[in-house]
């Protein structure tokens, strides 16, 4: 395979998928666009309901779109039928076939394609390997544990080399624990095969930890696409920002934008530095978000004064919930020592500093 | 104490399951052991003997009506678990549109309409044909019992897709399998429980069928219960209950066989 490294492997085209008909019209997906790199973990994250699962069925074949196209290195693979494609999934209920053995599991794909005997068998070893399940081999798929179901479910999934393989919510039968080994084992596996992944999940967490980017849907609609760091910290819209981590939001009058970066005046009269949503010209007035994390807590005069309303404390850091005067409620995260407490108490008259490079504008 | 509540704890369950049992089993349990007695009445003990098993196994026509009731059955069972599969694939595998509840009853049909009726059209229907035709061999009893027996064949077949994964079809056909592979590598295999249950239902409920084949048998096609009802007509001995006994040895086999292949591979 000619190694271009920006080559899109998938293409969606102004996708549309419209279920119903007259009144009852439900657009799961509404003219969607997004373009999928080579070698790539991409992950479609959003609320359940929100279309990433039925873009997922798409790409797979599942279900074909009432418009648009999506391009599969370059060619339309819309209206193929699923066994056309070549493009794996992994499925949510893993649907392993209980009537064989694991290793025929594996080899079914492969089998399906016509390949020769001793291929199929030499390819079934490596993918036992590959997965770690080489001593269960000749097991019925009902005589293994749900995270041993999960890794042949990979494992048959990956055998045909296919172009994209597709997840679709793959970990949400797995205890938490097991979850967080199976994330590591999914970026090592995408990793190793060089197999362009496409992750569907409503866990924000997952998404930030184990994809290159994210695409964030709600509604039938893509609304930001960016790897981690830009999908948290310079979330485009409301939607985005509130659906992963916790943020504060304000709302403040802007003066002097360029460059990507404005000048945002809080309703405390302070004015602070802050990042504008990509292509995005605001004008008199705008939501800021900072996140709880970005912010500090001090007894001194700050960028913004309220009265702490609550302190809940998570082990790791301490959540301290400030009523503004403004008005409005700000969160403050601060990071816990093991000698002192978090220094302030319920009814605290205080300040926040607003840290350099803290605060964004959104677009709505 | 609502939580501890239990039928068997109620009282007259005891006596009432014991009523029912007896009611059940004890006429089958007097019709075998009279099978089995010497004298040739059967309300009179005489004493030990098979010699009215001898005497059904060397009654040609009891062999004759036996193979017939065997043949018939075979062909309409497997005829209506074929039919019987390809209706429950076209009810099941697909999203629920209007009619399709017309057409559950219309495949259940013989469970509802009375078999009087069934055998009197039968008889009517197929006495123009063979007017016009001129066949009269067993061809009429087949294609009456395989109609009959495909609801009998349906109802686990049915049950049995109806627990299936959709998502596995859906797997195979991602992983390069072709509709009609799908079917033969991933939907038969599972789906073959059902089928053999399906099968052996309709052979029993075949072999046991009494009114249709009444109505639609010509002259010489006695089946196994149309020739015991003759006999009982002149006079019953001893012979009837052989007969009888094999007969209940045998369905108590499928059925148990049926037992054991429906819950296999579950």
């Amino acid at each position: 395979m000619p190694d271009k490294p920006d080559r899109n492997a998938i293409e969606v085209v102004n996708v549309s998928k419209i279920f119903g008909s007259g009144e009852g019209q439900v657009a799961a997906l509404d003219k969607v666009s997004v373009s999928i790199r080579e070698n790539e973990f991409f992950t479609l994250l959003g609320p359940s309901g929100c279309g990433k699962t039925t873009l997922l069925r798409l790409i797979a074949g599942f279900d074909f779109p009432t418009a648009g196209e999506i391009l599969l290195y370059g060619q339309d693979i819309a209206p193929l039928p699923p066994f056309k494609r070549p493009v794996n999934t992994v499925f949510q209920s893993y649907a392993l076939f209980p009537h064989m053995t694991v290793a025929d599991n594996i080899g079914f794909g492969l089998e399906m394609l016509g390949k020769p005997k001793g291929e199929i068998k030499a390819r079934i070893a490596e993918m036992l390997k590959l997965v770690k399940m080489e001593a269960l081999a000749g097991r019925r798929t009902a005589q293994i544990s749900g995270g041993q179901q999960q890794r042949v479910a990979l494992a048959r999934a990956l055998a045909p080399q296919p172009k994209v393989l597709l997840l679709d919510e793959p970990l949400s039968a797995l205890d938490y624990k097991l979850r967080k080994e199976m994330q590591i084992e999914l970026k090592r596996l995408q990793h190793e095969t060089g197999i362009t992944f496409i992750f569907v999940t409503h866990d924000q967490e997952e998404a930030l930890t184990m994809s290159d980017r994210i695409a964030v849907m709600s509604s039938g609609k893509i609304l930001q696409v960016g790897s981690p760091w830009d999908i948290y910290d310079k979330p485009a819209e409301r939607f985005v920002a509130d659906f992963i981590g916790e943020t504060n939001f304000l709302t403040a009058a802007i003066s002097g934008t360029g460059n990507g970066k404005t000048r945002a005046t809080l309703k405390s009269g302070t004015t602070i530095e802050a990042t504008v949503a990509e292509g995005f010209q605001p004008k008199d007035n705008a939501t800021v978000v900072v996140r709880p994390e970005h912010a500090k807590l001090t007894k001194d005069k700050g960028d913004l004064s309220g009265t702490v309303e609550n302190i809940v404390y998570f082990g790791t850091d301490t959540h301290i919930h400030v009523q503004l005067d403004s008005g409005e409620a700000f969160t403050v995260r601060q990071q816990n020592t093991r000698s002192a407490g978090c220094g302030f108490e319920r009814g605290d008259k205080v300040g926040i500093l607003i840290g350099n490079d803290a605060a964004q504008v959104l677009r709505d | 104490m609502a939580s501890n509540f239990s039928i068997k704890h109620q009282p007259g369950f005891t006596a009432i399951a014991a009523t029912c049992f007896v009611v059940l089993y004890l006429p089958i349990i007097v019709l075998v052991l009279y099978a089995f007695n010497a004298a040739s009445s059967t309300s009179e003990w005489g004493g030990f003997s098979l010699r009215w098993f001898q005497s059904a196994y060397q009654n040609t026509q009891v062999i004759d009506a036996t193979l017939r009731s065997f043949q018939i059955g075979a062909i309409a069972a497997v005829l209506s678990t074929i039919f019987a599969t390809m209706a429950a694939l076209a009810t099941t595998r697909t999203a629920p549109y209007p009619g399709l509840t017309f057409k559950y009853a219309a495949i259940n049909q013989p469970l509802m309409v009375p078999e009087i009726v069934t055998g009197v059209a039968l008889l009517i229907f197929f006495s123009r044909i063979k007017i016009f035709t001129g066949y009269s061999g067993l061809g009429y009893l087949i294609a009456a019992h395989t109609a009959f027996c495909i609801p009998f064949a349906y109802l686990p077949i049915r049950a049995r897709l109806e627990n299936m994964d959709l998502t596995l079809e859906r797997a195979a056909a991602d992983l390069y399998a072709t509709p009609w592979k799908t079917f033969r590598r991933i939907t038969l295999p599972l789906l073959w429980p059902g089928i053999l249950a399906g099968l052996m239902l309709a052979f029993v409920i075949s072999l046991d069928d009494v009114v249709i084949t009444e109505f639609v048998k010509s002259g010489g096609q006695d089946t196994l219960p149309t020739y015991m009802l003759g006999q009982i007509r002149r006079g019953v001995t001893p012979e009837i209950n052989a007969i009888s006994t094999a007969f209940l040895l045998l369905s108590v086999a499928i059925v148990t066989l049926f037992f054991f292949v429906s819950r296999k591979r579950d």
